[in-house]
């Protein structure tokens, strides 16, 4: 259950960053992604995959979040 | 020696590892690579941030050294003390060249050594009493000090003594910010963990104390510098090319800043940060909770500088933009003159590098635009997102190795015969014997800056006073040459 940071890159897209690896990734896919719900599973550009529960309404980005490695 | 393929550069690799016993050269397989700047990701082909082994001989330094001698040390108008015994903090004393104004002793402490030189008697009893004393002690000899850091050497964290509890009480005394530090040395695998545990500190004792203090009058260029020690006046040439653009930077960390300016960074608008290894934990913390955004820039050799200047730019409006270009015009003529004076003296020379936080993938654009090549270069302490994004600077099939042991970079250097190396003081004078032009990149040996335009300059005039120094040609003693 790694602790991460999300914040939005230059690019625009998404990055996930595990401060305890010092990895940096960029989210390839996030299973919810609205304005309203943001959340589910989240597949990474390596292609490791991570779960976290849905959430409402979406969080402003950038924010540490735990998530479940899948 | 020509460019190598990949395939060479993996033989000499497997040649170099040779020499190891099975499970050692396992272990150190994994901490050199051969580059392939298509890929994206490090981790697929260098470990790093691991425990050095032992029997090698590496140069990291200690958690203590990460934070003391880094983070914190540069911050002049507070006193650090290296709290446990006098060795830790006098060998390190002033290395580091961190420049700054003030009078030293009186309103700026950076060059000095404060410390509560532990005894047999502190070690079996507890330094808790001696700390508190020796706080009371500072405030009465040097009042014009904004505030405390105790940076914790082993013992400390050895003998489990309460210097946070020590430190609030006293902060409570003297009213001035008092901030504990568990940097002790055995913690973490180089000095890299020292920086983290440093930013932490910041965060947790330093950044939140002016959330509520409103007197500060912001304007929409505020940025600081982050990650810039001020390295023979590093910082100072830096500023001003961001002054020059028509920013106002109103804080650097930590060469050359104050408490005050660290406790006001919160309010700028954009966070510069130099070096990414050292503190980007603290830019990551700010942009979590002030929203203040961070990019990392590098302001070594007039080309990254431009694409960099530009790229903070692109922060703000069109005025600082027009204005940016004006400051790379107004430069144009003088860092072309140092191109046209010195490419020709240095071009293809061919540099191997080993150094620690930014400066392996940051001075290869300064080398560039100098017309040579970065044939090798590698980290003391870098970890994967460092790695990540040096994949990058360097050309294909070069080498890179990962807290490179001293063994190794010889093997290398006498394979690879690089017309110059930049490293540490530890490597110096290894590499000087065997008659290769050498610079110390850490603290520029003893020149500097090297950061902007001016700092161009002198880096140029410093690369070829070494390279083409007729010192070189003298290595061999007249009885030793052969007879003509
Ligand atoms: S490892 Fe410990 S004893 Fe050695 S310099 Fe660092 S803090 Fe001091």
């Amino acid at each position: 259950m790694p602790n991460v940071m999300i914040r939005v890159k230059e690019n625009g897209n998404l990055l996930f960053y595990i401060a305890k690896k010092d990895q940096e990734e960029e989210i390839r896919t996030v299973e919810c992604d609205s304005d309203s719900e943001w959340g589910g599973e989240i597949e990474l550009t390596d292609g490791s995959r991570y779960y976290i529960d849905p959430m409402t309404p979406r969080p402003t980005f950038p924010t540490t979040l735990r998530f479940k490695r899948l | 020696m020509s460019a190598m393929s990949p395939s060479d550069t993996q033989a000499l690799i497997t040649e170099v590892l040779e020499i190891y016993p099975e499970k050692a050269k396992k272990d150190r397989a994994k901490h050199l690579a051969v580059n392939d700047p298509s890929l994206e990701q490090s981790k697929k082909c260098i470990t790093s941030n691991r425990k050095s082994l032992p029997g090698v001989m590496t140069i990291r330094g200690c958690a203590y050294a990460g934070s003391k001698g880094v983070v914190w040390g540069p911050i002049k108008d507070m006193i650090h003390i290296s709290h446990g015994p006098v060795g830790c903090g006098q060998y390190s004393r002033a290395g580091r060249r961190n420049y700054y104004v003030g009078t030293t002793g009186i309103n700026t402490f950076g060059t000095m050594n404060f410390t509560s030189d532990f005894q047999e008697k502190d070690i079996v009893f507890g330094g808790d009493k001696k700390l508190a004393k020796i706080l009371t002690e500072i405030e009465q000899l040097f009042p014009l000090n904004k505030g405390i850091t105790v940076q914790s050497e082993c013992p400390i964290g050895l003998i489990g003594d309460d210097i946070e509890a020590v430190s609030k009480k006293a902060a409570k005394e003297i009213g001035k910010p008092v901030v504990p530090v568990r940097c002790e040395g055995f913690r973490g695998v180089s000095q890299s963990l020292g920086h983290h545990i440093a930013n932490d500190a910041v965060r947790d004792w330093i950044l939140g104390n002016r959330d509520t203090d409103t007197s500060f009058v912001t304007t929409p260029y505020d940025v600081t510098i982050i990650g810039d020690y001020n390295i023979g006046g590093d910082a100072w040439s830096s500023r001003t090319l961001l002054e020059e653009m028509g920013l106002r930077v109103i804080a650097q960390w930590s060469g050359d800043g104050t408490l005050a300016e660290m406790e006001n960074t919160p309010k700028a608008k954009l966070n510069l940060l130099h070096c990414y290894r050292s503190m980007n934990y603290i830019s990551r913390h700010m942009e979590e909770k002030y929203g203040t955004p961070w990019m990392e820039y590098n302001f070594f050799g007039p080309t990254k500088i431009a694409e960099s200047l530009r790229k903070i730019a692109g922060f703000f409006d069109a005025t600082i933009q027009a204005n940016t270009e004006k400051v790379i015009q107004k430069y144009q003529a003088e860092y072309e003159a140092v191109i046209a004076k010195y490419k020709p003296r240095l071009q293809g020379k061919r540099v191997m590098l080993y150094v620690g936080g930014l400066r392996p993938r940051h001075i290869i654009g300064a080398y560039e635009d100098l017309g040579m090549e970065v044939v090798g270069t590698g980290y003391e302490f870098g970890h994967n997102d460092d790695y990540d994004r040096t994949l990058k600077e360097m050309g294909s099939a070069t080498l890179i190795y990962d807290d490179v042991t001293g063994y190794e970079f010889e093997e290398f250097v006498k394979k690879v015969k690089p017309d110059l190396i930049g490293s540490g003081i530890k490597e110096k004078y290894i590499f000087q014997k065997m008659g290769i032009p050498f610079r110390q990149m850490h603290s520029w040996d003893y020149s500097g800056p090297y950061h902007g335009y001016d700092g161009f300059a002198i880096f140029a005039r410093d690369m070829d006073m070494t390279l083409n120094n007729p010192c070189w040609s003298r290595i061999v003693p007249p009885w030793q040459q052969a007879a003509a």
